[in-house]
């Protein structure tokens, strides 16, 4: 399968980082630089996503059959995780998205360890609403 | 350099040191000593039996056992009689024991007294009662230190206040309240008392007959003993007023298909099998405590929170929240996001707890979206602190 080509320059990158610091500052770049952000007028309850310690909100569309997510984040490093969360699903239809092992795109981009049940970064809950909602 | 003496009966400790960890996350857990762990296995290996019920040899001695326990926890607790001490599961399940067990007592128009700073624990039992039963729930204000403020706690516990439940120590702020002061407003209305010690029961040992409550509260696992129990002290006269709340076995003193009688306290509190390993595990933790010199032990814990409350505030930016007097202490840094910081800290094997701690009114009150919480124990050294002062500054030298 072949990747979206955001999600080819996000393994790329994240492939070439050595080191927490470096997949960190690559995080922090893609947060300011590549999440589709969702406008201040949409970050209201609806679109909280629950089970975050930190604020997260998401919206999530489907036009012409293709996922199209948005996301905003007060804290940088979750900015950095929606942006490379989204770079790999954005754009997928419904059937492609059932076949996307998040654990393993995650692990790929050397932040497994930011998928694990005991984060409160939220990772878990947003992907578990991008799946409810383009159900 | 300041070593701790008793880091070495905490196998964890070297275990985690050899993977790279700091754990400094006491507040939520402790880690347990090797006498609380072979007092587990001693347990199951000897041959486990319930309590109360068996007539059996085992059954006999585990029994014994698990009511010495009670004893134990009675005698360092400065309690008058072994009977005085409730196992619950944990702190939470006796704050909701009292809470459901005094409900018969209260009227609408009651009012309850809590403070600014709960844990969730002892708020939402509380906040819950008050609106089954439509009671007022009143919140003491806090000095900016984050001690309760006396003065206005003697306003508003009024002679409408039946019950008072505070906070020894705060998970958050670190600060040891004015329970003494409080508990003695709340008497001369006539209230009842329930104290929060699960963080203050770890630093200072306990003395209900001194404090003169009518409840005290605190679980295992952050005293250096196993999870699954916790502990309600309840002065003789008060545990009489609380009405039964769960039933089954072990509470019961005669059933019939429609009627029921039951046992008063503590064996009429504990319904169902208790955790019995759990129970000799936190008597076993407290034997070792009754073995360690408590003026050494506090004098090193207060060292530690010296050297940690000085290596924050020398650093630029870096915002602690209240005054901590003991065991633990919060922050936050101007422009970096706690969970940022979190993640930064936790990357380099830093084990902290970042978040609003059980505790989301008082971040509200304190208009923080979050901090940075550290948290001591008798087993860390500054060999601890000097690391996450290393990985805090090359965090914040990444995030800033």
């Amino acid at each position: 399968m072949t990747l979206p080509a955001n999600a080819q320059h996000a393994l790329d990158a994240f492939s070439a980082a050595e080191g927490w610091e470096n997949r960190a500052r690559l995080l922090m770049q893609w947060g300011a630089q590549a999440l589709p952000e969702l406008p201040e007028a949409l970050r209201d309850e609806a679109h909280r996503v629950a089970g975050c310690e930190t604020a997260v909100w998401l919206n999530v569309e489907v036009h012409d059959e293709r996922l199209r997510l948005q996301a905003a984040s007060d804290a940088r490093l979750i900015r950095g995780l929606l942006a490379v969360l989204i770079a790999r699903v954005n754009g997928l239809d419904r059937e492609a998205l059932k076949g996307i092992d998040i654990h393993a795109w995650f692990d790929q981009l050397g932040l497994a360890r930011q998928l694990s049940p005991s984060r409160t970064n939220g990772m878990n809950a947003v992907w578990q609403r991008i799946l409810t909602a383009s159900r | 350099m300041l070593p701790s003496p008793w880091r070495p009966d905490f196998p964890a400790l070297s275990v985690m040191e050899a993977a790279g960890l700091t754990y400094l996350d006491s507040a939520a857990t402790a880690q347990k000593p090797q006498s609380v762990i072979d007092a587990l296995t001693g347990y199951y290996t000897a041959g486990t039996a319930n309590v109360h019920r068996a007539g059996h040899a085992v059954g006999e001695r585990v029994t014994e056992a698990f009511e010495a326990t009670r004893g134990t926890v009675a005698r360092w607790m400065g309690a008058a009689d072994p009977a005085e001490i409730v196992f619950t599961r944990n702190a939470t399940e006796a704050f909701n024991l009292v809470a459901y067990g005094l409900e018969h007592r209260f009227s609408a128009g009651d009012e309850i007294v809590i403070s600014a700073l709960e844990h969730h624990a002892n708020l939402l039992p509380w906040q819950q009662l008050a609106a089954r039963s439509g009671l007022t729930l009143r919140v003491l204000p806090l000095h900016e230190s984050g001690h309760v403020d006396l003065e206005q706690a003697a306003t508003v516990i009024g002679d409408r206040t039946r019950l008072l439940a505070v906070s020894q120590l705060s998970n958050v702020l670190g600060t040891w309240q004015p329970v003494q002061d409080l508990i003695a407003l709340a008497r001369q209305q006539g209230a009842l008392t329930v104290i929060d010690g699960a963080q203050g029961a770890v630093h200072q040992r306990p003395d209900v007959h001194a404090l003169g409550c009518d409840f005290y509260v605190f679980s295992g696992h952050k005293l250096y003993a196993p999870e699954g129990v916790g502990v309600l002290y309840g002065r003789t006269e008060a545990l009489a007023y609380l009405r039964h709340w769960q039933y089954g076995g072990e509470m019961v003193r005669h059933a019939e298909y429609h009627r029921a009688d039951f046992n008063p306290a503590p064996l009429g509190f504990e319904a169902g099998t208790p955790a019995i390993g759990a129970v000799l595990g936190l008597g076993a933790a407290i034997d070792y405590l009754f073995r360690l010199d408590p003026a050494g032990v506090r004098a090193h814990e207060a060292a530690l929170l010296e050297t940690l409350l000085r290596g924050l505030r020398t650093r630029e930016d870096v915002q602690v929240l209240g005054s901590p007097d003991a065991a633990l202490a919060c922050f936050t840094v101007a422009d970096v996001h706690a969970t940022d910081l979190a993640y930064a800290l936790s990357e380099q094997g830093i084990a902290v707890r970042a978040g609003r701690h059980c505790a989301t009114p008082l971040y509200q009150h304190l208009g923080a979206s979050g901090a940075i919480r550290v948290s001591l124990a008798l087993y860390n050294d500054t060999e601890d602190l000097d690391r996450f002062f290393r990985a805090l500054d090359k965090a914040l030298n990444l995030l800033k």
